[in-house]
């Protein structure tokens, strides 16, 4: 079974967020990058498929050539090759991403192409399905169980009320959603290993993106808020402000 | 030249779900401002009767795709049918509400028509014969103003924001073919609902949430309790989920659902950022934390410093008292 997981570097989620001088973009001086929770739950699981059904596992990234590092930690957690896209555009819009991720699959053969459901800088959870799309994959998105047979897999997704059994044919395109698979971090031995396995480094080349960034700025503040009270006393006015001011009872 | 606001209708069961009628308000808003027509597309199989109650959510017009092969919302399916209709009707803005289902039919759609899509937004306007979207990005931390360098645009909205409007634009139905292929790649064989009358987190108006404080799973029947009384829906920490006392689909975070309800309980929770980058946007928040200095008072409407396991119950009972009485 071959598997492509495509992974993407971002600020770590504590990172506090600082807009750069441009108003448009983060700034970027000491923040620390990781690769995207999601992403590592989708490498974690097509290391369980490889597990039982063999083949191979590349990982495929667009970044900066620092993000060499999160592709060696992804060789480290299991995967057999990397390629990096190099790119210094500092937030791509997905629509451009997209195409230039799909211009590299076409020489990526795989039965499953691996996206965590959204990306922990961005949000925006576009660019597995519009992979999907540009390559007319079947795509199957919130992915939470797996199992693969001949020619097909049967999945579990969650959708908002409920769950769903989804059999797709492949190849296809899945993207990864938390309880699929718990990330496995680098064993020293893995690491090691991660030194010799091959990572392809190309220019990723360019297209056109459709939206322009305007500004990045801090959310509006939260109007001011008020401790109510301490303990069992304080639940009669609790009530009360539900009642009349929030009123929702 | 593009013209117009075209929406996807998400529906289940006969009715159209509560996030694509507050699209179809934004979309009102904005095809008012340009003076252009509010178009509603419904995918799916037996989608006829949709049109009456998307013409009351103010759709001018309602496209029915309908067709035995959509019955099931295959992305692909789905995808083709509204880049179908969107070529036709060459719409300004395609809005699509930012559920599972919506987010996905509009990334498709997006990459189809090869254009722009901002995804999650909390506002649209329309401005110079164009738009600008807002959307929270590194989990809420920032707002991120965006505007298309082509149209059409499309935007996925949160649900919860927007408002449904109450004029009736008449949601004259019309029929559409559905000319794609490739459904059938995909084929959903079971739905297994969520527990009867569990109310659906991404949708609810009021949530009330549990963390560590609530010390174990089994105090968690004072969340549902105080949920029942209040017609809400259940959420959970990271913490509990990954604790194995809570189903993550109750999460609420980061690595969790993002919701925006008009009222936000957060009881036993710490409120780290994870946390509040699922729930910030919350119109009213209540904290019920036994520590003081909990992040989760910085943002707050309303605090109870106290311990969830004591306040809960008699909350719930004074809640019930005060709605009877």
């Amino acid at each position: 079974m071959r598997q492509v997981v495509c992974v993407k570097r971002v600020p770590g989620t504590d990172t506090r967020i600082k807009v750069g001088a441009d108003g448009r973009t983060i700034d970027a001086a000491n923040v620390q990058y990781v690769l995207s929770p999601y992403d590592e739950i989708a490498l974690a699981c097509a290391v369980e498929l490889r597990e039982k059904h063999g083949g191979e596992i590349t990982v495929l990234t667009l970044g900066p050539s620092e993000a060499q590092k999160e592709m060696r930690t992804c060789l480290a957690m299991g995967a057999d090759q990397g390629v990096l896209l190099t790119d210094t555009t500092a937030f791509r819009d997905p629509s451009s991403t997209a195409v230039l991720l799909a211009n590299r699959l076409k020489d990526l053969p795989f039965d499953l192409l691996w996206f965590g459901n959204k990306a922990a800088d961005d949000d925006g959870g576009q660019v597995g399905v519009r992979v999907a799309c540009l390559l007319d994959l079947p795509v199957v998105t919130f992915v939470t169980r797996i199992e693969a047979a001949e020619g097909k897999i049967t999945v579990h997704r969650e959708v908002d009320g409920e769950t769903q059994v989804v059999e797709a044919d492949l190849p296809c395109v899945l993207t990864a959603q938390k309880g699929l698979a718990e990330p496995r971090y680098p064993s020293l031995k893995g690491i090691m290993a991660a030194k010799k396995k091959p990572l392809e480094e190309a220019a990723a080349g360019d297209a056109p993106s459709h939206v322009e960034i305007v500004s990045l700025a801090p959310p509006p503040p939260r109007p001011e808020g008020r401790i109510v009270g301490k303990g069992l006393e304080a639940v009669p006015e609790l009530v009360r402000i539900l009642k009349e001011e929030v009123k929702v009872l | 030249m593009p013209q117009g606001v075209l929406v996807y209708l998400e529906h289940r069961q006969g009715s159209i779900k509560k996030p694509s009628r507050e699209a179809l308000g934004c979309g009102r808003l904005c095809a008012d401002a340009t003076s252009q027509e509010l178009v509603a597309v419904a995918v799916g199989s037996g989608v006829e009767s949709l049109a009456g109650e998307a013409g009351k959510a103010g759709a001018d017009r309602v496209l029915l795709v309908d067709d035995p092969a959509l019955a099931e919302n295959s992305i692909a399916g789905h995808g083709k049918a509204v880049a179908e209709a969107a070529r036709k009707m060459a719409p300004a803005l395609i809005l699509f509400p930012a559920t599972v289902e919506g987010k996905d039919v509009a990334a498709w759609v997006a990459a189809a028509l090869d254009t722009g899509l901002a995804t999650d937004c909390i506002a649209i306007e329309a401005k110079d014969g164009s738009f600008l979207a807002r959307r929270p990005v590194y989990a809420g931390k920032a707002i991120l103003t965006v505007k298309p360098t082509k149209l059409p645009f499309v935007a996925s909205l949160r649900p919860n924001v927007f408002a449904v409007s109450a004029r009736n634009g008449g949601g004259a139905a019309e029929k559409v073919a559905f000319e794609g292929t490739g459904a059938g790649r995909v084929r959903t064989t079971e739905h297994i609902a969520a527990a009867e009358g569990k109310i659906e987190l991404a949708e609810a108006s009021i949530v009330v949430s549990g963390g560590r404080g609530l010390k174990g799973p089994e105090n968690f029947s004072l969340i549902e309790e105080l949920a029942r009384e209040l017609g809400a829906a259940v959420g959970a920490s990271r913490a509990v989920v990954d604790a194995g006392w809570r189903p993550h689909e109750e999460q609420v975070g980061q690595t969790g659902k993002t919701v925006a309800p008009q009222l936000y309980f957060a009881c036993g929770i710490s409120g780290a950022i994870q946390h509040l980058a699922g729930m910030s946007t919350s119109r009213t928040i209540v904290a019920i934390n036994n520590d003081e200095s909990a992040p989760i008072f910085n943002v707050a409407t309303y605090g109870l410093v106290g311990d969830a396991l004591e306040v809960l119950p008699a909350l719930t009972a004074a809640i019930r008292e005060a709605k009877n009485g």
